[in-house]
């Protein structure tokens, strides 16, 4: 229940047997429900284990996933992005975030300020979120996740962007996009999770639909890279790229299986379900690209990884292994053919395929979601228990479920266009311009950005650049590197 | 004297080292560079976007002999570099005028 939301775990049962036992024996169950329900160690373990697991797919999973897919004189660039990303998106969490995403409802659509710097988030377990654990486990748990979600959209406008709007624009999108939408699908009383019913079980929504469709916005609005279309422009190192995306499959493990908020058989079948899709997405991506353009590229497997992987997170708690291959086999495919319609296209350019992985993926996921979830698999998530108002599609043969999770797409979709067009206009008068200057591009941000040369061989848009005559401010060094490139 | 340059495959090197040596050449420059001829690049493919390659590693070496050992340096050149297909790489002859050795001063075939 990544949620944690009582209704859909395993544990939320527990907790709802604790309180009956409570009144049973005639104990007070006012007020202080956290009073009745027990921290259970197995859970907590699990929990905080699966906390660590998915901060590592942030950095360093998601820093070498996209750091080898950039050009050599960007790499710097992108692996700080997500790197700092984690220290921003900590400090935020702790003050507001997690207040305005899991705090006391507000007309369904955003948490209260009454847990601002955590105030009210104590080593007590949460009823609604986690009834076995401490409420601190969920909130540090939680916490991961809105840091990697604007890490994602990160490949969108990657290699041009300003680093100070890069910072402004993320903790913007992290408290007007990330927060509202975690608090509808996730937090207590949320519009699309608790009043819909619609199942998101580890983020297709909050998470993959979120940055892949603001992907798309920030990639039109902030424009293409100088030279797209014209010059080439592959991967700098494909071994990173399959290094992270290989950290990407084992810290998802705490991201889908921890979304159980236990350690429990939910929680197996969800790590089952994912690894299950990521496999299949894998084969299947691999093999399309394979009968398209006559290779088996190592990046097709590891995209395909990484599709499977975005697809399966929202079903991952709801469906069997059998439907978790057919959406991983479908995702590969899917997502292979959005990314060439990029090229096809060409009137946007998003940099490393956040739109065509996260974005058609976890739309994907979502809908799959409405079409295999199945009440043997987690009985607490379906009515008459649960808020959804049907199993999935195929096996009830009901579309109740599908047109909630319809709804739960559309609805991520407008917040996160209209709110990605509000924060990329607030960056823009913050820092004078999303974008670098034409020289500081053709540079490449390592050295416009940070001063700094990632492969002191390497030659960046300027060439190698490292003879350090004479020690001096960096203003000074810059220059001189400046000057070097002009001749 | 003559400067022989060559441009051949990378993975020939060892071999056209070795049988100049045989030859008696005692000083080799080689560079690592980049360019094309009639033997066509080749193609990239990253999440199904084609890149043509158009410029294609070789090596360049540089040799500087003495005009009777030119017709020997060639020849030893041309069989050790060949495979027989395409891209196989070329062989400049040029005109050498002078050549110092910096450490000692001499000068012209001395200096070789």
């Amino acid at each position: 229940m990544q949620g944690g939301s009582p209704s859909y775990g395993g544990r939320a049962w527990c907790a709802r047997s604790a309180v009956v036992v409570a009144t049973v024996l005639g104990l007070a169950a006012t007020g202080h429900t956290a009073e009745a329900a027990k921290i259970d160690s197995g859970d907590t373990a699990w929990m905080l284990t699966s906390a660590a697991l998915v901060l590592m797919m942030t950095a360093p999973g998601l820093a070498l996933f996209y750091g080898g897919l950039v050009r050599s004189k960007n790499v710097l660039s992108i692996v700080m992005q997500s790197f700092i990303m984690m220290a921003l998106i900590s400090i935020q969490w702790v003050l507001w975030g997690y207040s305005l995403a899991f705090g006391p409802d507000h007309g369904h659509i955003i948490g209260g300020l009454d847990w601002l710097g955590l105030r009210h988030v104590g080593l007590e377990p949460n009823a609604d979120y986690g009834p076995t654990i401490p409420h601190q486990t969920y909130m540090i748990f939680q916490l991961m996740f809105a840091i990697i979600t604007p890490a994602l959209i990160t490949g969108a406008f990657a290699e041009r962007m300003k680093f100070s709007a890069f910072l402004v624009f993320s903790l913007l999108w992290a408290t007007l996009v990330y927060d509202p939408l975690a608090h509808m699908v996730w937090g207590t009383g949320g519009l699309v999770g608790k009043v819909w019913g619609a199942l998101d079980f580890a983020g297709g929504t909050v998470v993959h639909i979120s940055s892949g469709v603001s992907a798309l916005v920030c990639a039109i609005v902030i424009g293409k890279r100088l030279g797209f279309g014209s010059d080439p422009m592959p991967p700098h190192n494909l071994p990173f790229t399959v290094t992270g995306a290989a950290l990407l499959w084992v810290g998802w493990f705490g991201f889908n299986a921890g979304s159980a908020v236990a350690a429990n058989g939910l929680a197996t079948s969800a790590f089952v379900a994912t690894n299950t899709a990521t496999a299949a997405a894998a084969l299947s991506w691999m093999s399309a690209e394979w009968l398209h353009k006559g290779k088996p590229t190592v990046l097709a497997a590891a995209s395909g990884a990484v599709a499977g992987l975005v697809a399966i997170t929202p079903a991952s708690g709801f469906v069997a292994p059998m439907p978790a291959l057919m959406i991983g086999a479908a995702a590969g495919v899917l997502c292979y053919g959005a990314c060439n319609l990029k090229s096809i296209l060409g009137w946007y350019d998003d940099a490393l395929d956040v739109v065509g992985v996260h974005g058609v993926g976890g739309t994907w996921g979502a809908i799959a979601t409405g079409l295999w979830a199945s009440a043997q698999i987690n009985p607490d998530a379906f009515a008459p228990k649960g808020p959804a108002v049907s199993e999935g599609l195929f096996i009830s043969g009901q579309w109740g479920l599908v047109g909630n999770q319809v709804l739960a797409v559309l609805v991520s979709y407008g917040l996160a266009i209209v709110g990605t067009l509000v924060c990329l206009a607030l960056t823009s008068l913050v820092v004078g311009g999303l974008r670098v200057s034409d020289d500081h591009e053709f540079a490449g941000l390592d050295l416009s950005q940070h001063s700094e040369n990632a492969y002191v061989f390497a030659t960046g848009g300027y060439g190698g650049g490292t003879s350090f005559s004479s020690p001096g401010s960096p203003h000074e060094h810059r220059a001189a590197l400046g000057a070097n490139a002009m001749k | 004297m003559k400067k022989v340059e060559a441009i051949i495959k990378p993975f020939k090197l060892d071999e056209v080292k070795e049988s100049l040596s045989a030859v008696g050449v005692q000083g080799i420059t080689v560079s690592e560079v980049k360019g094309f001829g009639r033997q066509k690049g080749h193609t990239e493919l990253y999440r199904g976007a084609e890149y043509v390659v158009d410029f294609l590693p070789k090596v360049k070496l540089e040799i500087i002999v003495r005009d009777e050992q030119v017709a020997d340096v060639v020849e030893t050149i041309e069989k050790a570099a060949k495979t027989g297909r395409i891209g196989d790489g070329k062989i400049f002859v040029l005109p050498m005028e002078e050549v110092i050795r910096i450490r000692t001063g001499e000068r012209g075939g001395e200096a070789i």
